[in-house]
This record gives C-alpha cells, sequence and structure tokens, in this order.
C-alpha cells in the first residue's frame, strides 16, 4: 500500500502522519460539538451544580505519565537500547490501562454523589464526554497492544517502517491525553 | 473493463514522448503490486482498492439510490396533485400503506407513510446521492489522475469507506421494510419525534436503523474524506503546485475538508440523540406530556439538538453544491475552448465559500426560537456568501462569452447548473432575511429554494461530470442524441416543478403538508399542484433515459479511440484510455504548466505535460 508514494511525496511529512493529524481534527470537532453543547445547555438554566471528583484529576495525571513514559521509549527504541524500549513500552500501556480504570472510578464517585447518567443533563454530559473520549484511548490501548506484539514478536530492529508505525501510535497517544487535559480543564472551569 | 494497457503499436504518441521525456521514474511498476490488486474478481472488481472501480461503485450505488429517492417523490407527488383521486392501483406495490376503503373501494395513502416517504426521499438524496454519489464518485475517479498519483494515499481506507457507504445503504434499505415504517420524522430528525420511541410509528426501530445508517455514513465520509486531503496535499506529482490545481481538485479538496469538520459534530448529535433514546439521558427531552402521562425526562432541549444538526447541515449544502461547481468549472472551460475566467477568484471564493459555511448554521433555525439578535449575526454572515457565490457565476458566464462552445450534453448541463445556481440563489437572499423568514419559513418557498440551488444543481453538476467523463470510467462514451432530450426534458422540467412552488410558498402555503384539501385558503392553488405533479412525472420519465444510456453506453457505446477526445489540458487524459492500476503504464507525468492553456499562442489547448516554450509565461503564477 505505501508503494503508491514510494518517491511520489511532496512533503517532508508522511502521508499516513498527515492523515492521522486530519483524524485529530475530526475526532477534536466531535468533542468541540459536545463542549460546546455543554455551554448552550447550562446557559438555558435548570442547571444541577456539582464538584467535579478529584479522580479525574488524578487520572488526568496518570494519562500524562504514560504519554512521558511512552515517548522516552520511542527515544529509547531509536537509540538500540532494546530492553529499556520494551520495559518502558509496558510500563505506558499499563499506566494507559489504569487510566481508564480510573475513570470508572470518577463514574461510581459521580453515583456515590447522586449523579447518574440519567437526570439533569449536567451529569450526563459529564458520563458523555468521558465515555466517549475513553473510547479513543480504548482505541489507543487497542494500537498500543499492537505496538507490544511488534515489540515481543518480532526481532529488534530499527527500519524507517518501524518508526514511523512507533510514531503514529505515538502521536495518537499524546492526543488523546491532551484531549483529556483539554476536557478536563473545561470541566473544571465550568 | 478490462485493465490492460492500451498504446498506438509502432509509433509513439505526442503523450507518450512528453512522459518519457519529463516525466520521472517512482519505479512502480517493479513492485508486482498488481498481483495484490487484481488477483481474482472479487479482489478486481468487487472489493477493489483502485480508485477507479471505487469511483464506479459509488457511482452506480448511488444511481440506484436516486432512482429510488425520485420514486418516492413521484408517490408523495401524487399524493399532493390529487389529493381527491383513489390510489388503490399502487396497493400492489406499497401493500400496507395504501389503506382501501372497504364499501367504496377507495384507495388513500396512510398519512405516516407519507411522512415517512418525505423523510426518506430527503434522507437518500441529501446523503447517499448528492453527498456519496457525487463527491465519493468524483473524488475518487478525479484526485489521483488529475494530479498525478498513482492511486490515493491509502486504497486500503478507501475502498472501506466505499463498504461503510454499502453498509450504511443495506441498513437503510432494510428500514424500508419494517412493518412500522421507516423512520417519519423529517430527514433532520429533530426530537422529540426522534428521541422517543413511542412518537410515532417510524420512531421505534425505522429511526434506530436510521441512526444506524448514518452512523455507517459518518465514517464513510470520514475515510474518504481523510484520504482526500492526504492525497490532494501529499501525493501530486513533480510541478503540480497547489495553484496548478484544477479547479475540480480545489472543490473536492474544500468539501473533504468540510467533511472532516462538520460530520464529526453530527455524530456528537447523534451520540447524545441515542443516548436520550436508550439510556434515559434528557438532553433533548424536556418536560413532555404523552398520553397525558409526564415522561421523566426534565431539562433537555431540543434546540441543542438543531445546532448540532444544523452546524453539520449547512456544510452539508457546500459538501453538495462545491464539487458540482468544481466539475462544472472544469466541463465550461473545455467546451468552451476557453481558459477558465479569473481562476484565483475561483480558488479564493471555493476558500471564502468553505470558511463561511461553518458560520451560517442557524440561519435554519430564525423560527425555532433563537435570540433575535444572535440571528443577525447569521443573517449577515449569510448574505456574505452571496459575495463569492455571486464571483463564481460571473466568471462561468464570462467563461463561455465568445466561446468557442460544444453544444453536448456535458457543456448543456453545465449552462444548466448556472442557470440553476442563479435562480435559486436569488431565493436564498430573500430567506437569509430573518424578518423575511417569518413569512417564508416553512413554506415551498423554502422547497423551492433548496431544491433549484442545491437540488437540482447538484444533480446538473453531477449529469455534467458523468456525461464529460464516462469515456474515462468506461471507455466508450454515452448517447449524445438521448444526452441532448434528457438535458431539456430535465431543465424545463426542473423550472416546471419548482418555479409554481415560489407562489405557493408566498401564500404561504406550509411544506410537509399530507394534505390542505381543508384549507379554504389554499384551495384555489390545487390546479397549480396538479400541475406541479404532472411535471415531476414527466420529468421522472427523462431521468429514466439517463439510467438507460448509463447501462447501454458502458457495454454498447461508441468506443473512446483517442487519448485525448476532448482536447483537454488536465492529467487525467495523459493516461492510457483503460487505465491500470497505477494509471499510467511506465512513468508518471510531471507538470509544466497550469491546467487552463487553451487558445494560448494559437494553439487551440497545450497539455499540462508541456513544458513552457522559453520565454513563454505560466499563467498559473506563484
Amino acid at each position: 500500500m505505501d508503494l503508491t508514494f514510494r518517491e511520489n511525496r511532496r512533503n517532508k511529512i508522511h502521508p499516513w502522519k498527515f492523515a492521522l493529524w486530519a483524524s485529530c481534527a475530526s475526532i477534536l470537532m466531535m468533542f468541540a460539538a459536545l463542549t460546546s453543547a455543554y455551554v448552550v445547555r447550562k446557559a438555558a438554566g435548570n442547571w444541577l451544580e456539582f464538584p467535579l471528583p478529584n479522580i479525574f484529576i488524578i487520572s488526568a495525571v496518570v494519562m500524562v505519565a504514560s504519554s512521558v513514559v511512552l515517548h522516552f521509549s520511542y527515544v529509547n527504541f531509536k537509540k538500540g537500547n532494546e530492553a529499556m524500549y520494551k520495559m518502558l513500552l509496558i510500563i505506558g500501556a499499563l499506566l494507559g490501562f489504569s487510566f481508564l480504570i480510573l475513570q470508572y472510578q470518577g463514574w461510581l464517585a459521580l453515583t456515590d454523589m447522586g449523579v447518574f447518567l440519567d437526570g439533569n443533563p449536567a451529569g450526563s454530559f459529564i458520563y458523555a464526554i468521558s465515555g466517549l473520549h475513553a473510547a479513543h484511548v480504548l482505541g489507543g490501548i487497542g494500537v498500543l497492544g499492537m505496538a507490544l506484539l511488534h515489540a515481543f514478536g518480532l526481532k529488534y530492529k530499527v527500519t524507517e517502517k518501524r518508526k514511523i508505525r512507533f510514531e503514529l501510535t505515538l502521536t495518537y497517544w499524546h492526543f488523546v491525553d491532551v484531549l483529556w487535559i483539554y476536557l478536563l480543564v473545561f470541566l473544571l472551569m465550568q | 473493463m478490462a485493465t490492460k494497457v492500451t498504446t498506438a503499436p509502432g509509433k509513439i504518441s505526442e503523450i507518450d514522448r512528453l512522459i518519457e521525456e519529463h516525466g520521472y521514474d517512482d519505479h512502480f511498476h517493479d513492485h508486482h503490486d498488481e498481483d495484490k490488486y487484481k488477483s481474482n474478481f472479487l479482489s478486481t472488481y468487487v472489493f477493489s482498492m483502485d480508485h477507479k472501480i471505487i469511483a464506479r461503485q459509488f457511482l452506480i450505488t448511488g444511481i440506484f439510490w436516486a432512482i429510488i429517492g425520485a420514486g418516492m417523490s413521484i408517490i408523495f407527488r401524487l399524493q399532493l396533485g390529487f389529493p381527491l383521486e383513489s390510489m388503490a392501483w399502487l396497493k400492489p406495490l406499497l401493500g400496507k400503506w395504501i389503506e382501501i376503503n372497504p364499501d367504496t373501494g377507495f384507495g388513500t395513502l396512510a398519512p405516516q407513510f407519507y411522512y415517512a416517504l418525505v423523510t426518506m426521499h430527503g434522507t437518500i438524496i441529501v446523503f447517499f446521492v448528492l453527498t456519496a454519489g457525487l463527491s465519493g464518485t468524483f473524488s475518487n475517479l478525479l484526485i489521483p489522475l488529475q494530479v498525478g498519483a498513482r492511486d490515493m494515499a491509502s486504497p486500503l481506507l478507501n475502498m472501506l469507506s466505499y463498504w461503510f457507504f454499502f453498509l450504511a445503504s443495506v441498513v437503510m434499505f432494510l428500514s424500508l421494510f419494517l412493518s412500522t415504517g421507516p423512520f417519519a420524522g423529517g430527514w433532520v430528525a429533530y426530537p422529540p419525534l426522534s428521541a422517543l420511541p413511542q412518537a410515532s410509528d417510524g420512531s421505534g426501530a425505522g429511526m434506530t436503523m436510521w441512526v444506524m445508517s448514518l452512523v455507517f455514513f459518518v465514517v464513510s465520509v470520514l475515510l474518504g474524506g481523510i484520504n482526500y486531503v492526504t492525497t490532494v496535499l501529499n501525493l501530486r506529482t513533480k510541478g503540480m503546485t497547489l495553484w496548478r490545481m484544477p479547479l475540480t481538485i480545489w472543490a473536492f479538496f474544500v468539501t473533504a475538508i468540510l467533511g472532516i469538520l462538520s460530520f464529526p459534530v453530527l455524530f456528537s448529535g447523534f451520540l447524545l440523540l441515542t443516548m436520550d433514546r436508550e439510556l434515559g439521558t434528557s438532553f433533548f427531552l424536556s418536560e413532555i406530556y404523552v398520553g397525558g402521562q409526564a415522561l421523566e425526562n426534565v431539562g433537555g432541549s431540543p434546540i441543542l439538538y438543531q445546532h448540532l444538526f444544523w452546524f453539520l447541515g449547512h456544510p452539508e449544502v457546500y459538501i453538495i453544491i462545491l464539487p458540482a461547481m468544481g466539475l462544472v468549472s472544469e466541463v465550461l472551460s473545455v467546451h468552451c475552448r476557453k481558459p477558465i475566467f479569473g481562476y484565483k477568484a475561483m480558488v479564493y471564493s471555493i476558500l471564502a465559500i468553505g470558511f463561511l459555511s461553518f458560520l451560517v448554521w442557524a440561519h435554519h433555525m430564525f423560527m425555532a426560537g433563537v435570540n433575535p439578535f444572535i440571528s443577525n449575526f447569521f443573517v449577515i454572515f449569510t448574505l456574505i456568501i452571496a459575495v463569492p457565490s455571486a464571483v463564481k457565476v460571473f466568471n462561468w458566464i464570462t467563461t463561455i462569452y465568445k466561446g468557442n462552445i460544444r453544444f453536448n450534453s456535458a457543456s448543456l448541463f453545465s449552462v444548466g447548473f448556472v442557470s440553476l445556481f442563479i435562480s435559486g440563489g436569488l431565493t436564498g437572499i430573500f430567506l437569509g432575511n430573518s424578518a423575511i423568514d417569518i413569512q417564508m419559513h416553512d413554506t415551498y418557498f423554502v422547497v423551492a429554494h433548496f431544491h433549484i440551488v442545491m437540488g437540482i444543481a447538484a444533480f446538473f453538476g453531477m449529469f455534467a461530470g458523468v456525461y464529460h467523463w464516462f469515456p474515462k470510467m468506461f471507455g466508450r462514451f454515452m448517447n449524445e442524441t438521448i444526452g441532448k432530450l434528457h438535458f431539456w426534458g430535465t431543465i424545463i422540467g426542473a423550472y416546471a416543478i419548482f418555479w409554481p412552488m415560489h407562489y405557493l410558498g408566498m401564500a404561504g402555503v406550509p411544506r410537509r403538508y399530507y394534505s390542505r384539501e381543508s384549507f379554504e385558503t389554499f384551495r384555489h392553488f390545487s390546479e397549480t399542484s396538479e400541475f406541479i405533479t404532472i411535471a415531476a412525472i414527466i420529468t421522472f420519465f427523462f431521468q429514466i433515459l439517463f439510467v438507460v444510456n448509463f447501462f447501454y453506453s458502458i457495454w454498447k457505446g461508441k468506443k473512446q479511440t483517442k487519448r485525448n477526445p476532448y482536447g483537454a489540458t488536465t492529467l487525467e487524459w495523459t493516461t492510457p484510455i483503460i487505465a491500470g492500476h497505477g494509471n499510467w503504464p511506465g512513468k508518471i507525468p510531471t507538470v509544466q504548466r497550469w491546467a487552463y492553456d487553451y487558445g494560448k499562442g494559437g494553439r487551440e489547448f497545450i497539455s499540462q505535460i508541456e513544458p513552457l516554450a522559453p520565454g513563454e509565461q505560466d499563467e498559473g503564477g506563484h
């Protein structure tokens, strides 16, 4: 498939990477729609006020940590530091997975406060936004699973193709990370 | 549709010489790619990753849906034009949707089915025909061919884009056969009709399948759009600068960007809608009483859905019309044998229309309880869109002016497009004013406006494209005589259908009404209504001419013998008549000049692959 642009590339950016950025823009619009809807709906009144559970902040820290760890995994991959690369990849993926568990804990904290999925839209929005985000993180974990398969299933070799794959994984992961920070700051500011 | 490479034996053509001398070798054919693409029938014609096959798949699926969508409009037009005639004769076709009075044998169209018909007509034509069938077809066919790429950036995602559309089609098609009928709450699917399964017959299973189908459709548009944008930006051949791209490519490019940015918003709206339907949330449902019982929902806002829907809905209008504009610009230039007038102004107006399309969505909601102060903002931006639109119209007319016009089906449909775009655009200026909208909203004036400006006009762009690029798709020409007959029947028919609707609308005749018989005020329009229905039926039969011509010509049409039959400048005419996978059998041509060198230096046309003569200026410039 990559043969179609072997020597036909115009820009320095790899077409797949560009396509990924375009997809990120698309995902961003989805969340922009939800947060705008949140603002518009809130302005209309009849809105339940409640504090956002702190677990969502902890999960953000975990998410950032996983991003940093995965970045260093990539650095070690390029340097030829095989053991470190593999170890950091596992840690990063585990941190990513624990993000999902923490988000679920956040939902439990919400229900403890009496904020349920149905009821006032103020609560429903939190579930919808964090749920849709979690679905995207889950997709990212799937991709990380592929990266783990490559790391442990294939013979270690730094090739252009594997570098691109790793970069794509990393770009997406950083994106869902930054996305959650945006959503968190948005929700905290409300 | 064989994929073998055809070159004239013995002597080398001028095109081949230019490609050989100036093209560059990307070693594409050294890699035995082709095996992967056409190892058997399934991978060649069905699950093909070749953009040319995918384009034809989009087109033929689009034609299928167009017949169904237009057929539905004939049925509901019969109801509107002849409400007092028996429809018993449709019983074999529509079954229980025709209710027969056992005493008199008089058959009437079930009212809920009337709503299902208008809903499906809108959904099918807007999404499946004019989005997938139009931009899906021509973006796929022309982007790689006109920018000089072997294929799309990701042929796999491109194939998935079609198959998600196919899946969406299957789900929507099956919903037509539900015992409770398909969704019937209007193509905009406003809550509460769409959010409460008990709201109407079609709001249950029908709506579930409607939303499922459209989610698949959103995925299809996104996969396609991301591919188109990436291909245009990353895979242009050497020398193909942005300012040398044909206007078709500019139009597809901006269309794809609009799709990428607006369809996810619709998806968010559907997500919240589905949560309201299935999980008991109240995003769009306020305190509602059904049969005297209050529902448990609290605090939702149906207007919120309208915002999310129209944030897609308005760019969607341009997703439909921009590709048609691109096709028409190209066809007019080729068949008037003149460079397109004001190329850069055309590009800037495409960009301006694309940008402004995101700032006008609430003009669909002037009467929905939006703050009048906010309406002013949307009125202003709506009216500003008239400026780039007028620039384009001026440039098309100036391109035709003193042109050496070939009156073939493609150019006739292009001229027809310009005519319709002017007629429909002018009424848009009326409707864009929130004050006039108090009288006009939800009347036949609106129906007339959008059908002319984006329905029929986009169809005309599509017809122009099909007639013009048919040889590129099938190596044969469509029949010109039938094509011209099709054109005259369609343009006269289209105006006969929609022109009278303006008068109905100005008199306040509301759209969406199943029957207007009980309103004394509207009774004197019954003859006009009959006239519209008869015109619609006749126009529909002219479309059958097109369908017959299309399928007949695939196998029996006049064969294309020259590689560049129209004397066009763009790259798609430098491939072999039947291009194989990878489009060019050897090197990829490089681009030496802009796409509109017609009538330059005493020559009728100069291909984009021909180098500039010493001292010659490239009109595209930088």
